[in-house]
């Protein structure tokens, strides 16, 4: 008798033991859903509040936005197309810079460098990743622009100032700041990101191809070159893009370089602005409400821009791990 | 035999020519960081003090230090981490352990991942919009609740360390997810085999065998958030005199550095040098614990 109560004691217990778990585990599990939406939300939010914040500014000036370079604060006229000029032509500068250099950085690291030094050299590289953007504004202000000024521009504009087709890009005084300066350091900041996924995905590349080009008689070049590249092709791509997105949305480093002129300026070496240092520049004396508005607006056009190519590198590095995976 | 000489010739030329340039690339790399690590410590160092830590800033042409910037900057950056740190671990933890390759999680992934490399001054606009903007109905409840503490309406140190969360939130879900998924999954069905339920083995099992690399990833999001200045300029604005009240204005050294640099002012400089050494030498120090605790785990 005293037994059959125990064991339905026992399993009584058991049956509430396993309904607590289920019920902890449920409630663990929602927890861990609530965060994840948490983070949905705040992707949500940030587009929400950007189109509510922009939304005088677009209901007002339409279209004529983006095509205008007018940003006249007393008169109330605004247009992105100085802003938006900028950070394009910046940015992909700083591709044009960064893109070799970073290929080459991996090259060298995977094929040239002595063993023992690549981890120090890769490490190093990477620093230049860690240092904080306002390090590089302050840097590029004071030490890199009045050098810049007084040595390599004005050979650049010797140089290129009288090839022609060329010659209007490159020409008019240096001042130090301006368009190139803000591209060289774009240029620098990314590079590790660009050198680093080059580097990881060239190791993916099975030696066994590398080796049967050898074996035909190629040079490390050749290899390099036609085999390696063509396979990590779509690796490198969204490494690229990934840094691309980084330089289009870059603010502090570009602010305190790029000159602040709100005009579409003909030469790389003159002043002009960016959607981000716009808004850094000047959204604290945004005192009217169209004002404010106009620049949300310009926070909405660059969250737009970085969007479309930090999804379509997503989608790319995405499709190279499935690839790679099955 | 025949050998095409010219054509190796100018194989073996134009790899020697492609090798050196990509020597160069790396020189290249190099070249600027030490250039940038030099003129840091040449200004830095020379303007260092104890003054900077006790003294407040100053107004132009008097000397001082950066003491309520410096705590502006440390309270700020905890309180991300402590608001961003759980809400990432969980997010990382649903994305490795219940969602995996679900609908839900592969939209929480996209979504995370672009926030990552999101411009940071957008996000500045976004906790400004919600948080700073006197929206009458949620200044209302806020000032209900909080009385005259409300943070809600204006510039505020709360509403700095609210943007920095959201920057802190998508590194530790990418570091977390990461590591969640290089935990053995024998590891788990050994727990499971035990009788542990699902949630008391994610708590005692795995998040113990990667509990190494999810600190990296808050150490990297630390160094990642000490330099931030963008999404700072319209959240927690700045404060030029002494105050250590979150819920109002205050400074932070990023902010103090963007300012004193863009004044004419020749003692400005000298502090904005001092502080970006500052905040250069932590970035680094946390980057290179957070590499020995990577490389450890």
């Amino acid at each position: 008798m005293a037994d059959a109560a125990l064991t339905e004691n026992l399993v009584a217990t058991r049956a509430d033991t396993v309904r607590r778990f289920g019920r902890r585990d449920a409630g663990f599990r929602g927890l861990t859903g609530f965060a994840a939406l948490l983070v949905v939300a705040a992707f949500a939010g940030v587009i929400a509040s950007l189109v509510i914040g922009a939304w005088p500014s677009i209901n007002a000036f339409g279209f004529s936005f983006l095509t205008s370079d007018a940003w006249n604060p007393v008169e109330e006229r605004y247009g992105a197309l100085a802003s938006i000029y900028g950070t394009i032509v910046t940015s992909l500068l700083a591709m044009a810079i960064a893109v070799p250099v970073g290929i080459g950085i991996a090259i060298f690291l995977t094929e040239i460098c002595p063993r023992p030094l690549r981890r120090p050299i890769g490490i190093a590289i990477e620093l230049l990743a860690g240092i904080p953007s306002i390090i590089y504004g302050i840097w590029g202000l004071f030490t890199f622009a009045p050098a810049f000024q007084q040595t390599l521009e004005p050979w650049l504009i010797d140089v290129f100032g009288h090839i022609p087709g060329l010659d209007s890009f490159f020409s008019g005084p240096p001042y130090g700041i301006g368009i190139f300066s803000a591209s060289l350091i774009l240029s620098i900041m990314i590079l590790p990101f660009i050198s680093a996924v080059t580097r990881d995905v060239f190791e993916t590349v099975p030696p066994m191809l590398k080796e049967a080009a050898y074996g035909l008689g190629c040079t490390t070049w050749e290899v390099m070159w036609r085999v390696v590249l063509p396979f990590a092709r779509a690796g490198v791509v969204g490494g690229a893009m990934l840094a691309l997105g980084r330089a289009l949305g870059e603010t502090m480093a570009v602010t305190f370089v790029i000159g602040n002129a709100h005009h579409v300026p003909h030469s790389v070496f003159a002043p002009g602005t960016t959607i981000s240092a716009t808004i850094a520049n000047e959204f604290s004396e945004a005192t009217t409400a169209m004002y404010q508005s106009a620049v949300i607006e310009l926070g909405l056009i660059l969250f737009f821009i970085t969007f479309v190519v930090l999804a379509s590198a997503q989608i790319m590095l995405r499709t190279l791990e499935r690839r790679a995976g099955g | 035999m025949i050998v095409n000489r010219g054509l190796y010739l100018r194989r073996q030329f134009s790899n020697r020519v492609f090798l050196m340039l990509s020597v160069l690339a790396a020189i290249f790399g190099l070249v600027w960081l030490a250039l940038i690590l030099y003129s840091l410590i040449t200004n830095g160092v020379s303007n260092l003090s104890p003054k900077l830590f006790i003294e407040m800033t100053p107004p132009p042409g008097t000397e001082g230090g950066l003491s309520n910037a410096i705590f502006g900057s440390v309270a700020m950056s905890l309180i991300a981490v402590a608001v961003g740190t759980p809400v990432g671990l969980l997010a990382g933890t649903y994305l490795a352990e219940y969602g995996r390759h679900g609908w839900l999680a592969s939209i929480v992934r996209f979504v995370n991942d672009i926030l990552l490399s999101a411009p940071s001054i957008v996000i500045g606009l976004f906790v400004y919009e919600i948080f700073v903007v006197n929206t009458p109905g949620t200044q209302a409840v806020c000032r209900a609740i909080f009385g005259a503490w409300c943070p809600m309406g204006h510039f505020s140190g709360i509403a700095g360390s609210l943007a920095l969360a959201v920057i802190v939130v998508p590194v530790v879900v990418r570091t977390t997810e990461n590591m969640l998924l290089l935990v053995p999954n024998g590891l788990r069905e050994a727990a499971a085999a035990l009788g542990a339920p699902r949630s008391r083995v994610i708590r005692t099992v795995t998040w113990r065998a990667a509990r190494a690399g999810i600190l990296t990833g808050v150490l990297l999001a630390i160094a990642r958030i000490s330099g931030e200045t963008a999404p700072l300029l319209f959240t927690s604005l700045g404060n030029q005199f002494k105050s250590y009240d979150l819920t109002q204005p205050i400074a932070s050294l990023p902010v103090v550095i963007f300012q004193f640099a863009m004044s004419a002012d020749e003692g400005w400089h000298k502090l904005a040098w001092a502080g970006a050494l500052l905040i250069t030498a932590t970035v680094l120090t946390l980057s290179v614990i957070a590499r020995i605790l990577e490389k450890r785990s």
